[in-house]
This record gives C-alpha cells, structure tokens and sequence, in this order.
C-alpha cells in the first residue's frame, strides 16, 4: 500500500460521507449528525489523551462553556450564531489557557484529578448562574444560517458538521506529522527526554490542551445551534467521561479513531436504549448507565489499545519512500579546535546532607573526548545531571561557550548546543528511526503550528527528513529507517540516541554511560563511532564506568571519589595514578 | 456574620468534615494498598444509609439482591481464573468466600429482619450488608487489572462509580431518604447548642480512627497491610498475598464508609446518587494529605467540610463550585510536595 492508496481511500471516504443524505432516513442522518460533532471532542481527546498523554475528565464542560456561550449571545442577545461561534470559541480557549497555565505543570495522576475538579466546577456553574436559565436551560436558539439559508433540518446540518469533522481530520493528520506534532507525540514518557532536545515541554502541552478544548468549542457551538436547546446536562461529568470512552474504545492516540469511537459509542447507546426495554421492563432508563459503564470496564480490562490500532494491525504496511536529498539545514558556528568550550568551577551540589558533588573543577576543550570516570557513588551522574540543566548546583558555575549557564533551564542548554544520551535509553519506541532523529532536529527549526497543520513548510520537513537520514547513515542505522524505535537492540538503540543528539548540530556532545549493558562487539563498534566523530572536530564529554572502554578511547580522564575530584590527566597516567587505584581497588595497605 | 453565626457554621462544618473524615480515611487505605482511587466508597456510604431507611421501614433492603448478584458474577469469575491456571483444588476456598459467605450474609439479614429488631441490630445489619460489596467489586472489576497504571485504575474508578449510581436507582428507586436520629441529647457549648448527632459523629469518627491506628500499629494483619502499601513485591517475598491484603482494605474502608453513611443519614437527606459528592468531597481531603498520611486526610476532609460550611452560607448554589476550585491549588501544592520518578510514566 502506498500513500496514493491512503489517499484514494480518504476521497472515497468523504465521498461516502458526502452522498450518505441520500439513502439514510432523518433519523439516521440525526445520528450521523451526533456522531459528528462528538467526533470532535473526541478527536481532541485522542490528541491530549492519546498522543500527549494528558488524561482530561473535564471536556465535556470546554463543550458546555461553548454551547453557552453561543446560546447567550444568539438566543438571549439576538446576535448571529456566527459572532456566538467567535465568542464561544475564545472564551473557551480562554478559559483553557488559564486552566492549562495553572495546571499542565501537575504531574500525573494529579493532572487528571484537576480536570475532575474543574469539569465539575464548570458543570455546577451552568446550573447556578442567574442569567443562564439555571437548570431549565436556555431555549429557542436560532439555527446557524449561512447567507440567507437557514440550516434548519438534519440533512442540511449534516453537511455543515461533517465538512468540519473532515477539514479538522486532515489538519490533524497533517500537525501530527508536523514538527511541532513529533514533539507533541514525545510528550508521553517523560519531560526530561523532551526538555533535553530543547523543547519547552510547559508549551507543546499548553498547545495541545488548548486544541482540544478549540475542538470541543466547535463541538459545543454545533450542539447548541442542532438541538436548538441546551440544558446542563450534557455538559455535566458523566458525559466527561463518556468523551473520554469514546477516544479509548477507537484507539486514544490515533485521529480516526476519536471519530469510530464516537460512532461506536452512540450506536451502541441507541441499541442499548432500543433493546433494553425487551429485556428489563421499566427499568431501562437506570440499566442503561449500569450496561454502558459495565461495558467500559471490560473493554479497559481486555482491549486496552483502542479499535483503530488493533484493525490497522491486519492493513497492509504503508510503504513509505526513502527521504530524497533535500538542502542542508542550517548549521551553528562551531568552536575552532582547541578553544575552551566548557568550564566548570567549583560546582557543589548537595542533597540535603549528602555533598554529592564538591567543589569539583574541570576543563573541556573543543575537539578532544574528555571522560568523567569513577566509581560507583563517586557523584558521576549528578555531575552530569548539572552539567545538562537537569539539576542545579548549589554553588559553583558553569560556563559554556563563553556564556553561564549555571541556572538555565534543560531545553535553554540544549538549545545553545549540548546535546546528550541517557544511561537509561529514552526513546520513543512506537516512532521510527527516522522520527526519534527527526526529534532533535526541533531547536534547529521553526516550523509552527499552522505552518504544520496547513502543510506551508515543506522545504524545512524534506531538509529535516533529509539530516535525519544522514545522522542515521552517519552512526550506521541507515539501512531500515522506517523501522520502530522499541524493535532495535539495546546496542543500536544507545546508537540511535547519539543520532538523535548529532541531529541538534550540537557543539559539545554529553553521553551518560553509552557502554553501560552493551556487548564486548557492541562497545567496540560504539568506540569506533566516537573515533569517527572526534575526527570531524565534535567534542565528547562520556561519564562512563568501563575502565577499558575509556582508557583506548578518550584524550583526557577526570576522576571522581567521594563528590571530589581525586585527579585529571592523560589516560596512560590515571592508569597509574596509586590514589585511582585504591579507589578502585581499596587500599594495599 | 456574626461569631454566633460563625461558630455554628464551624460546628456544623466539623460534623460534615467527619463524615468525609471517615471515607477519606478509606480511600487513603485503598489507594496505598492497591493503587485504587476508590471514587465509588461515598456510593457505599449512600448506599449504606439507604439500606439503613430501608430496614427502619421494615422492607428488605435491595442492597441484599445487589450483594447476591456481585457474589455470583464474582464466583464465576473465579472459577474461570482457577480453570484457566489449573488451581481447581482452590475451588472449595472461593466458592466459601466469594458465594457462601456473602450469601451467608444476607440470609441471616433477611432472617433476623422478619424479626423486627431494634435499632442497633438494624444498625450492624446494615453494616453487614453493605461490606461485602466493595470486596467483591474488587474481585470483579479491578483484580484482572490489579498491574495497570494509576490512571487506569482511576478511569475504571470513575466508570464503576457511574455503574454504581445507576445500581443505586436500580434496587432503591428514586426517592430521597432521612433517617431517625440515633440521639435526641443535645448540650450547650460556649453559648451555641451542639446536638447529640453532631457529637456522635465526632466521637464516631475519632474512635473509628483510634481503632485503625491501633489496627495498623498493633496486629501482625495491619502490619502486613502497611508492608504491601510500601512494597508489593517485597511483602509477596515475606508471604503476604497482596490480593488478600486488598480484600482486606476494601472490608475495612466499606465499614468506615458505611458508618459515615449511617451517621451522615439522619441528618441529610440521601439519594441514590448522593454518594458521588461525599466520595469526592472526602477525596480532596484524602489529597490534603498526600493519599498516604491517615491524620493528614482526616484533618483535610474536615477542612473540607468546614469549607463547605462556609461556602453554602455565603452562596449555597455556588459551593460546590468553590469546593471542586479550591481543589486546584491543593492539587499544586501535593503535586510540588511530592517527587515523581520518570519510570512510573507508560511509553
């Protein structure tokens, strides 16, 4: 299958869509048209939930803030429901920003547990406020009329709702394939990985929460102007929940599957309404919430992953073409050879009374491979961890490039060129090569949200796509650039890191124990690796533990015992150096 | 407002904040030994005062039909767990604890039923009928999970909670419920009338607490519950089962809810679907206190209820409104106090 397929497929599809008024009755096309503008809200999920791994309870009031909003301004002011859908869309995104700004910095479960917070208060606020028809709600909103043509009827909604749902699919395809979509896919598993490619991780999640609520905006004004009345219930935080269910049952974390979702969910919600009765007289309105949640839970213990995943298992691969050669992307100046690129000065870093790291004091010159050995306990990481804005140090400075960057965030380091590896892989294994490496490309590039959405900076993706392919041929991983991350070995997978970090065109290259669990074949291969790469100029920084490793490899060796800086020298005269040898060894005496 | 005004407002807040007190306790219990945000325990709190009006109207609570049909879904789960691991020599143990015994249960309420007890008889039994059922949800809906991530856990929480409210309508209809006060006593404090209730649940929640401190620092079972909280896998190594560790939680924080809802029923009136506030509202105290410390939620939850107190003086529409807000900044400041490790986050 290639992408003319999956575009042939697309078209067929929308013009399945196009046609379906003509062979459904009114009540299908209703359906249809609910299915639609849930779809909406659920796409927006399966982006936050999904792909950024923000799992939001509180949609449902983003859709209700929206429906209001458009009510009060037609409805009870006479305006057009089209200055309702500006207002109701930036308030909401209003809304969402300041909830986002207060909130996207909680950390896991705690995040979610803010959107059951704020979904309710929101929820409880449409039936409290004087002036929004309390709990009867707000009727008599006019129809959304374009020109003189009142959208009146399913049928002619239809049109309106699914031509939306369309134009947002491909725009999200399109921003997930974007630069600014690879960073929003590499939310989940962590800020650190995505801080240290130079990406404020605070932002792309700010972004992604306030797309979702834009959806859930449309979703809303639609609503409102459908039914022709709203009430607070279906903004309320069952119905949070309900959103959140449908982009699980299609798969959280693919665009298609928000919208199957939606249709699966509402089917099955009629059916259960029609068939209930049979089974349960009377006593249908209360089993169905009891056989819908039921059914949630099973599906959660049994099918994790989502409909649309497990389907697109059994489509043929999509065969992707190799990146064409495309202009280089811009490259930073770099340090002549032999001039001093890092210094750190008398760097102490304690945890509570423990001096992991004190008053430690080193050199890095351009060009050579220092490594910063010791053992274990010796403040080796934690050195590291200051050195790449991961941790502060207590006292001491660190200059980089003639510039302190002693109290600079993780992606400002990244960004003025210290790329690094970790001791402990962190890639995305559901992204290809090429996409981890296209990764640390982002600081190199500028590509923004509407850019990537309507697809205005192809030049920069094929130059991007073409460096990436580079990096990879360079460390050797060049042959199967379309392959999963997670199916490398480990060997290739510490590889793959140094591919994503030479990406970012860095100045000083930091890698955290890159031997640690490799094989004696493998570690010869990674050495050969930084051989190659000292002799194109770049500078190596290794915090590493294999004695062996480092010895044959580096220029220069930094000890550490104990948080201290035990001595510093060429790597023939640390060999012999008796106070390393008792560190390592323990004492003769 | 005057100090009048105020100090009943305090009063009344604290009688509120030791309802929630009681359930917030229970979730702390079932969150450190199985990772459960157990959103549904203000169900069973509800649930427990509408068994409660139930039985004082000499009808057989439809909390009984609801433990028969739990303790059968449960039982056939367990079987089809036992077959698929060729564990069938287990089989005459589940069959104990998850049908007869919960069977046992509502026989011998229905029988003592017929014979009109008096009130503490038809206290305890519908104490007796309301524990069975979380540990048995446990079985059905969270032990084929037990593995899953907190957020996984939480969402099935929250799908369960909604299962259960439609239940709740299901076996005890739509109407509201008030039961009788258990004490008519009152006395005079400082110039403002305390009731008899609002000591009883003080004093109620204060010994329930006692009674788990002790539980917790005394009893080798308390001790085992503690040492799963910190470590599942090291206390599997010194032979605790964390699945019966659980069970055990869940008993422990039914009762805790359940007593919550018998003293919180006389004095307002309980739905089918009250439960959910209470379970959320005792939830924010719970994080007051991190979901690990027992004092910590206690002395959240009555925050909350004086909070709320407060707040529905000042706009009754509007507190619950300011109560969920101010769970917000709360939320910041545990997300700040508490250290994450990478690791935990899901690829």
């Amino acid at each position: 299958m290639t992408r003319l397929h999956v575009q042939l497929a697309a078209v067929a599809a929308v013009a399945c869509l196009a046609l379906a008024p003509l062979v459904l009755n009114p009540f299908s096309i209703t359906l249809m048209n609910y299915i639609g503008i849930y779809s909406l809200v659920a796409i927006g999920l399966a982006l936050l939930t999904g792909v950024g791994g923000i799992v939001s309870f509180g949609q449902a009031a983003f859709v209700g803030v929206a429906a209001y909003a458009t009510a009060w301004v037609s409805a009870l002011n006479g305006y057009s429901p089209w200055l309702g859908l500006v207002f109701g869309v930036a308030l909401t995104c209003g809304v969402a920003t300041v909830l986002g700004v207060v909130t996207l910095r909680l950390q896991g479960h705690f995040l979610s547990l803010s959107t059951v917070a704020w979904g309710l208060a929101i929820g409880f606020l449409f039936g409290n406020v004087e002036g929004l028809g309390r709990f009867n709600g707000i009727s008599s909103i006019p129809p959304i009329s374009i020109g003189s043509f009142a959208l009146v009827s399913s049928a002619q909604i239809y049109f309106l709702i699914w031509g939306i749902v369309v134009v947002v699919l491909f725009l999200g395809y399109n921003l997930l394939d974007s630069r600014l979509g690879r960073a929003m896919r590499a939310l989940r598993g962590g800020n650190i990985l995505v801080e240290s490619l130079g990406i404020n991780a605070f932002r792309i999640k700010l972004v992604t929460f306030v797309i979702a609520a834009f959806l859930a905006s449309l979703s809303g004004w639609l609503y409102a102007h459908m039914s022709r009345f709203i009430s607070p219930g279906p903004f309320d935080a069952g119905m949070g929940i309900e959103y959140l269910m449908m982009s699980m049952v299609g798969g959280a974390g693919s665009l298609l599957g928000g919208v199957v979702g939606a249709a699966i969910v509402t089917l099955l919600k009629n059916s259960v309404q029609d068939y209930l009765p049979l089974i349960a007289k009377g006593a249908s309105g209360q089993l169905e919430i009891v056989a819908f949640s039921a059914l949630f839970i099973l599906f959660l213990q049994w099918a994790r992953q989502g409909i649309v995943p497990f389907v697109a298992r059994y489509l043929p691969k999509i065969k992707r073409e190799r990146p064409q050669a495309a202009p280089p992307l811009p490259r930073r100046p770099q340090p002549t050879p032999g001039e001093l690129l890092l210094k750190v000065d008398g760097a102490e870093r304690r945890f509570g009374g423990l001096v992991a790291v004190n008053n430690v004091s080193f050199e890095v010159r351009s060009g050579e491979i220092l490594a910063v050995i010791g053992p274990n306990g010796a403040g080796k990481s934690t050195m590291f961890n200051c050195l790449t804005g991961a941790l502060r140090v207590n006292k001491g400075e660190i200059v980089f490039a003639g510039r302190a960057i002693t109290r600079d965030p993780q992606s400002r380091i990244a960004k003025d060129g210290i790329a690094r590896t970790f001791q402990h892989v962190k890639l995305r294994p559901r992204m290809s090569l090429l996409e981890n490496v296209m990764l640390g490309t982002y600081a190199r590039t500028s590509t923004g949200l509407f850019a990537g959405a309507f697809r205005l900076n192809q030049r920069e993706e094929a130059s991007t796509r073409h460096e990436a392919l580079t990096q990879l041929e360079r460390v050797g991983l060049g042959d199967k650039p379309f392959e999963l991350a997670g199916n490398l070995p480990l060997g290739n997978q510490r590889i793959l890191e140094i591919a994503r970090a030479l990406a970012a065109d860095p100045a000083l290259l930091v890698l955290d124990e890159p031997a640690a669990g490799l094989r004696r074949q493998e570690k010869l291969r990674l050495a050969e690796l930084l051989r190659s790469l000292r002799s194109d100029h770049l500078t190596i920084l290794i915090v590493e533990h294999d004695m062996e490793f480092v010895m044959s490899l580096v220029d220069r060796i930094v000890v550490l015992d104990f948080g201290s800086k035990l001595c510093e020298g060429a790597p023939a005269a640390i060999r012999s150096d008796e106070r390393v040898q008792e560190a390592y060894l323990g004492g003769v005496a | 407002m005057t100090s009048d005004i105020a100090a009943i407002l305090a009063i009344d807040g604290i009688a509120t904040g030791a309802v929630y007190a009681l359930v917030a306790i229970g979730t702390v219990l079932i969150f450190t030994v199985t990772r459960v945000i157990f959103i549904p325990f203000g169900d069973i709190a509800a649930f427990t005062a509408l068994t409660l009006a139930a039985l004082d109207a000499k009808r057989f609570p439809g909390t009984g039909a609801l433990v028969v049909i739990l303790a059968c879904i449960a039982t056939l789960i367990e079987i089809i767990s036992l077959l698929r691991n060729g564990e069938l020599r287990l089989l005459p143990r589940a069959l104990f604890f998850y049908l007869a015994l919960p069977l046992a249960v509502v026989g011998l309420a229905w029988l003592t039923m017929r014979a009109e007890p008096p009130l503490a008889i038809r206290l305890v039994l519908a104490l007796m009928l309301i524990t069975p059922i979380a540990p048995l949800l446990d079985r059905i809906v969270f032990r084929p999970i037990a593995d899953g991530t907190v957020l996984l856990l939480l969402t099935v929480s929250v799908a369960l909670h909604f299962a259960l409210v439609g239940l709740g309508l299901l076996f005890f209809g739509p109407e509201g419920v008030r039961t009788e006060p258990l004490t008519s006593l009152s006395t005079e404090f400082a110039g403002v009338l305390i009731s008899g209730q609002t000591m009883l649940i003080v004093i109620a929640a204060l010994v329930f607490s006692g009674l788990l401190y002790l539980f917790f620092d005394f009893t080798l079972v308390g001790k085992s519950l503690r040492a799963t909280a910190v470590n599942r896998t090291g206390s599997r190594l010194m032979g605790i089962r964390p699945a019966r560790a659980g069970t055990i939680a869940y008993l422990l924080g039914s009762l805790m809810a359940g007593v919550s809802g018998i003293l919180i029923a006389p004095v307002n009136t309980v739905f089918y679907d009250s439960g959910f506030l209470i379970g959320l509202k005792a939830f924010v105290g719970a994080i007051v206190g991190g979901m690990t410390s027992y004092p910590g939620a206690a002395i959240g939850a009555v925050g909350v209820g004086i909070l709320e107190s407060f707040a529905s003086f000042e706009s009754s529409a509007l507190k619950d409104v300011i109560v969920f807000s101010l769970l917000i900044p709360i939320l910041i400041w545990r997300s700040l106090a508490s250290l994450h490790s990478e690791e935990e986050i899901e690829e």
